[in-house]
């Protein structure tokens, strides 16, 4: 039959040209040539018409298979020749993914201020609210009020900072305290911390440097309270429950008794001995009597951090000028 | 206070090895700070005599010595040591001994001649500061020969250095000490026993005591015939060593042996040049008086002095003077032992910077029933070394000045209260007792009277205090404080405000700096308000002598220390207070700061670098200042700023803060290399950003319509944003800055700018009819107001 021959001929050289066909427009171009509106197979099925009937429905049936299996391969080369182009695609566009991101790098926090933010939180999760006091200040609330009378042996211990006016730069911060207290009815618990400043400048003084002041007022505390407070401070600012602490008597005008605290931390730290980190004690009853609070009914606990020396401990510096020397390279190591 | 064990031992000598003694000082409050020993641990070192000494035959400067040490034949030793006499007693280290530094010495032939040992100095026992490194020790004439010279003088001995706290005054003394360790360890003190030295002549001298609230007892005695040349013994030398004094003349070391063992401290005058009698009254203002030390001080009216007739003589209790001094003449002494009062001498060392041993114990608090004692206990050794003949002692006392040791109340209850734990009562007993202190029973507790040199007991705490410490701090347990849980409000950005802050710029590639808060004056005025600076009176340096009144100083100092080291890009910033003077106040105000260097971005493979500039910065604030609304900056003058890269930080009318570039002048002053961006806001303001209120957001659609436009180059973009805004349609809900242009297709003297407008309906979409005439309308004022002509 010369219609099936057509269609056969029509039919193997498609099917080559559609494998043969090399990219998408090609294959388009194919389609079109095929099965388009004027296409080969088109124009055969519109040439059907003038068959007789019988022969009609045969040939119809052959064309439509062509028809079929062509739109079939077509319709499979185009998913070939796209994932072709998917994986070239892919090729093409391999990056680096090595090289560095773009933009910015953070800086980072001061260590003496991650010190200072640690000791304010973990004293914050036990209601400890943040309180603050100036910095140049007067005699009577830097020693007058805290019974550190002019002349008193303690006032050695503070090589002072003066101004003309008489005033000074605070050479602890215990003077929140009496600020607090003079101006909040007990009970209290703050925590101030800040610059502090000594006349004393060599390897293991700065004449600036910071503390953290802690002050409780309440009815039904006493230096056992005070002992647990810290030590469990101790142990949450090291981040260690086998810290070792040891009271030891000592003495602050403002308090009485008083106390220092010695730690000893575990051994990977690479320091050894019992280590001075704090001093403390029971609010003085002068002191009270000072900011006009009743020491019959109430007692206080204080206590007064050096925030470098913690920071030192905590991550290992060894110099304590490098604190306020902000050396980059030494800053750039607390991120 | 430092002080030889074996000394201490002498008096009390609880059951316990000298680290134990140590620990058991530190944990009750005396505070070990190093022990040493008082000498090395020296092997085969023996007493021996010197015997004949001759020449080397063949070395000028060596000489050779026959030794004995009491048994066997003497031995030959050379020695280099040109002070050797015949008879005297010296330290032998015969062959094989071993010295303080490990040397071992043997027998060697030096030049021909055999030698069987070497003599010792000082050094080489390890006695420090013992006596000149090349001379043998001299050894008393008694000393016994074979003796091993390290028991002999007990170099087996530690030198315990402790810090006392200023409440401690009665530590300063071994019988101090004594009395504590005794209290610390429940054990006996034995103190010597002082005898009485009977007068043999009835010379006195009259003591008037002028001020008697400030020396309310002054105890005096003559000694005649004393040989103030005698020659201190080597116990007394080696007792002051181990106290960390140096020996000076037999006199002087004896008042200073008797303040380290008693604790009072003691002065001797010269009787042959005192003019009549002495007086002790405070100075008259502009007195003058040489100190022993040479120094010629003018004295205050505060100043204590102890006067003969004529003139000042000494500053009592804390120094003497050169003109009545003791010197190698004097063969009549006359002796003094008083009490000063704190109160009259605290402070005035610091004021003269004279911190002696005596005005030390005197500010703390000497015993002021010692006197007497302590002048028979000098006496009797003045009479031992110098020789002399002693007078009466006159004890003049005003005992209405006096300290009083009244009663302290000591309530059971209250010690569990303030302690946190219960004390039986026959632990709180036993230890006042202990420590010297009177102790009757009360109703509620105790009445207990402290004794007389304890002048730190004055309050129910202060027996606590002693309770606690001497039963050990280790019993006081450790407990959680209670207490109400109460919440207080919170304002809005609580929490820590300044860690948003902080964390902002960290993100923005910044690192915080800490910088002192007192800077050069110079560079203060440069970058700060100098007509505000407040000064301190007593700097430690030039360079840090001003309060900052702004916190760029110290930030540019923090930059010139990176730039030296070889760092480009800087990026810092500081949270921290600076100091204006206003009137008699000084206002102390929080401010954050920022100070940039270098190229805009790190280096990197894929950004062009440019050098940082002004709108940099202006982002990094605009990100501080983020939460708060209506900040605009306006262009400004500030002196260390570029005149045409400054700006003002305003909200609501106030300035809050400015940035600029640092003005090409300061450069070089400052030593830094730019260009250089800074800015600084006031802190407060960013600390509670207003509250945040909710808009309902529209369902409709937004349309955006660009306008690009032309107009004189010196308009502000602010007064653009500002003419657009003023009078817009509600429906403009935002204004996009998208471009700025000036330059090649653009006339000289004008820019191109261009908005992105945005509109949006909250009930209704847009037609483009309403937008195009909301846009027609904006244009409009532009053109008429600011001659923006529209580009096509």
């Amino acid at each position: 039959m010369e219609l099936e021959r057509r269609i056969e001929q029509i039919g193997s050289e498609a099917l080559a040209q559609i494998a043969a066909a090399a990219d998408m427009a090609a294959l388009e171009q194919l389609r079109v040539h095929l099965l388009g509106k004027k296409g080969l197979l088109t124009e055969e099925l519109k040439r059907l018409g003038a068959l007789a009937p019988a022969a009609r429905r045969e040939a119809g049936r052959v064309v439509n298979e062509a028809k079929g299996l062509i739109t079939e391969r077509i319709e499979a080369r185009r998913r070939e020749l796209e994932r072709a182009e998917i994986t070239r695609r892919l090729s093409r566009e391999v990056i680096d993914v090595t090289l560095p991101g773009r933009g910015e790098r953070p800086g980072g926090l001061h260590p003496i201020t991650r010190t200072l933010n640690r000791v304010v939180e973990l004293f914050g999760r036990i209601g400890f609210e943040v309180a603050d006091g100036p910095e140049i200040e007067d005699d009577y609330h830097n020693f007058e009020a805290l019974n550190i009378p002019a002349n008193h042996p303690a006032r050695a211990m503070h090589d002072t900072f003066y101004f003309e006016a008489g005033t000074l730069l605070r050479t602890h911060t215990s003077p929140v305290q009496i600020r607090v207290m003079e101006r909040t009815p007990p009970p209290l618990r703050v925590i101030a911390p800040g610059r502090v400043y000594r006349h004393d400048y060599d390897q293991t003084h700065s004449p600036m440097f910071h503390q953290v002041e802690g002050l409780l007022v309440d009815e039904e505390v006493g230096f056992a309270d005070l002992k647990g407070l810290l030590r469990d401070f101790l142990r949450a600012f090291f981040d260690r429950d086998d810290l070792q602490m040891r009271f030891r008597p000592s003495y602050f005008p403002f308090t009485e008794p008083s106390a220092e605290v010695d730690i000893r931390l575990p051994a990977e730290h690479g320091v050894s001995g019992w280590l001075e980190v704090l001093g403390c004690g029971m609010v003085h009853p002068h002191v009270f009597r000072a900011v006009g609070i009743d020491s019959e009914r109430y007692r206080g606990l204080a206590f007064g951090l050096g925030i470098e020396r913690l920071a030192m401990l905590r991550y290992g510096v060894d110099d304590l000028r490098l604190f306020f020397e902000n050396d980059l390279r030494f800053l750039a190591q607390f991120r | 206070m430092k002080f030889s064990e074996r000394w201490l031992r002498e008096w009390v000598n609880p059951p316990v090895d000298g680290a134990a003694l140590c620990d058991k000082l530190t944990m009750s409050g005396l505070e070990v700070e190093q022990i040493s020993p008082a000498g090395a641990d020296v092997s085969g070192v023996v007493v021996a005599e010197v015997g004949e000494v001759g020449g080397h035959p063949d070395a000028g400067k060596l000489r050779v010595c026959r030794l004995s040490t009491g048994s066997g034949t003497p031995l030959t030793v050379v020695t280099g040591a040109a002070d050797v006499r015949k008879g005297q007693r010296v330290p032998l280290a015969i062959a094989g001994a071993v010295l303080g530094d490990g040397r071992r010495v043997e027998k060697a032939v030096i030049r021909g001649v055999e030698s069987h040992g070497m003599l010792c100095s000082a050094a080489d026992l390890g006695m420090a500061d013992g006596g000149a490194a090349d001379t043998p020790l001299a050894l008393p004439s008694d000393a016994p020969l074979g003796a091993g010279v390290r028991d002999y003088l007990q170099l087996d001995d530690a030198c315990i250095e402790i810090n006392l706290t200023p409440n401690r005054g009665d530590c300063l003394s071994i019988a101090g000490l004594a009395r504590e360790v005794g209290a610390e360890h429940g054990c006996s003190v034995r103190k010597p026993e002082i005898k009485p030295q009977p007068p043999v002549h009835d010379g006195r001298l009259s003591i008037t005591l002028a001020a008697s609230a400030a020396c309310p007892r002054y105890a005096g005695r003559i000694i005649r015939g004393v040989n103030a040349r005698a020659a201190p013994p080597l116990w007394l030398r080696e007792r002051l060593r181990r106290s960390g004094l140096r020996s000076v003349n037999a006199v002087v070391d004896i008042t200073n042996y008797v303040m380290l063992e008693l604790g009072q401290p003691m002065h001797a005058f010269d009787l042959a040049r005192l003019k009549g009698g002495v007086t002790v009254r405070f100075a008259r203002a502009g007195e003058q008086l040489e100190l022993l030390d040479g120094r010629r001080v003018t004295l205050d009216a505060e100043t204590l002095v102890i006067a003969d007739d004529e003139k000042p003589l000494a500053m009592a209790g804390i120094m003497g003077g050169r003109a009545a001094a003791v010197v190698d003449a004097t063969g009549d002494l006359f002796l003094e032992s008083a009490f000063f009062t704190p109160a009259a001498i605290a402070g005035r060392p610091w004021r003269y910077k004279l911190h002696t041993d005596s005005a030390h114990r005197f500010e703390r608090g000497v015993d002021f029933e010692l006197p007497v004692q302590a002048m028979e206990r000098a006496t009797e050794l003045i009479l031992q070394i110098c020789g002399g003949r002693p007078g009466p002692v006159s004890d003049v006392a005003d005992r209405r000045h006096l300290p009083l040791r009244a009663p302290v109340r000591l309530r059971r209850k209250r010690i569990e209260a303030v302690l946190g734990y219960d004390c039986a009562p026959e632990e709180v007993t036993r230890v006042l007792k202990a420590l010297g202190m009177i102790v009757e029973p009360a109703a509620d507790g105790w009445r207990v009277s402290p004794p007389s040199y304890r002048f730190d007991i004055g309050i129910e705490e202060d027996l606590m205090e002693e309770v606690a410490r001497i039963l050990g701090y280790d019993r006081v347990p450790s407990r959680a404080p209670g207490g109400r849980l109460n919440m207080g409000l919170m304002p809005e950005g609580g929490g820590d405000p300044l860690l948003r802050l902080r964390q902002t710029l960290i993100d923005r590639g910044y690192h915080e700096a800490i910088t002192y808060s007192f800077v050069d004056a110079g560079d203060n005025a440069r970058l700060g308000d100098p007509g505000a600076t407040v000064a301190l009176t007593n700097p430690i340096s030039q360079d840090m002598a001003v309060m900052r009144t702004s916190l760029w100083p110290g930030l540019l100092k923090a930059l010139h220390y990176n730039q030296n080291r070889q760092q480009s890009r800087i990026r810092l910033f500081e949270i921290g207070r600076i100091f204006r003077a206003s009137g008699k106040e000084t206002n102390q105000i929080m401010k954050i700061a920022g100070v940039v260097a270098g190229d805009s971005a790190p280096e990197q493979w894929g950004l062009q670098s440019r050098p940082v500039d002004f709108h940099d910065l202006k982002s990094d604030c605009e990100a501080l200042l983020a939460a708060i609304p209506g900040v605009t900056a306006v262009p400004a003058h500030h002196p260390a700023l570029h005149p045409g890269q400054s700006a003002d930080w305003m909200a609501g009318g106030d300035k809050i803060g400015c940035i600029g570039t640092l003005h090409p002048d300061l450069y070089k002053d400052l030593d830094v290399k730019g260009p250089i961006c800074l800015f600084e806001l006031d802190l407060a303001p960013l600390l509670v950003p207003p509250l945040p209120r909710y808009r309902p957001l529209s369902k409709f659609p937004f349309v955006r319509r660009d306008l690009s436009f032309t107009l004189a180059a010196d308009i502000p973009v602010q007064k653009v944003m500002e003419c657009v805004w003023t009078g817009a349609p509600e429906a403009l809900r935002d204004l996009q800055l998208f471009d700025v242009y000036q330059g090649e297709g653009i006339d000289s003297g004008k820019k191109s700018i261009a908005l992105g407008l945005i509109f949006q309906q909250s009930s209704s979409t847009l037609i483009d009819k309403e937008v195009e005439l909301m846009v027609a309308g904006i244009a409009q004022r532009l053109a008429g107001e600011l001659g923006a002509s529209l580009r096509e």
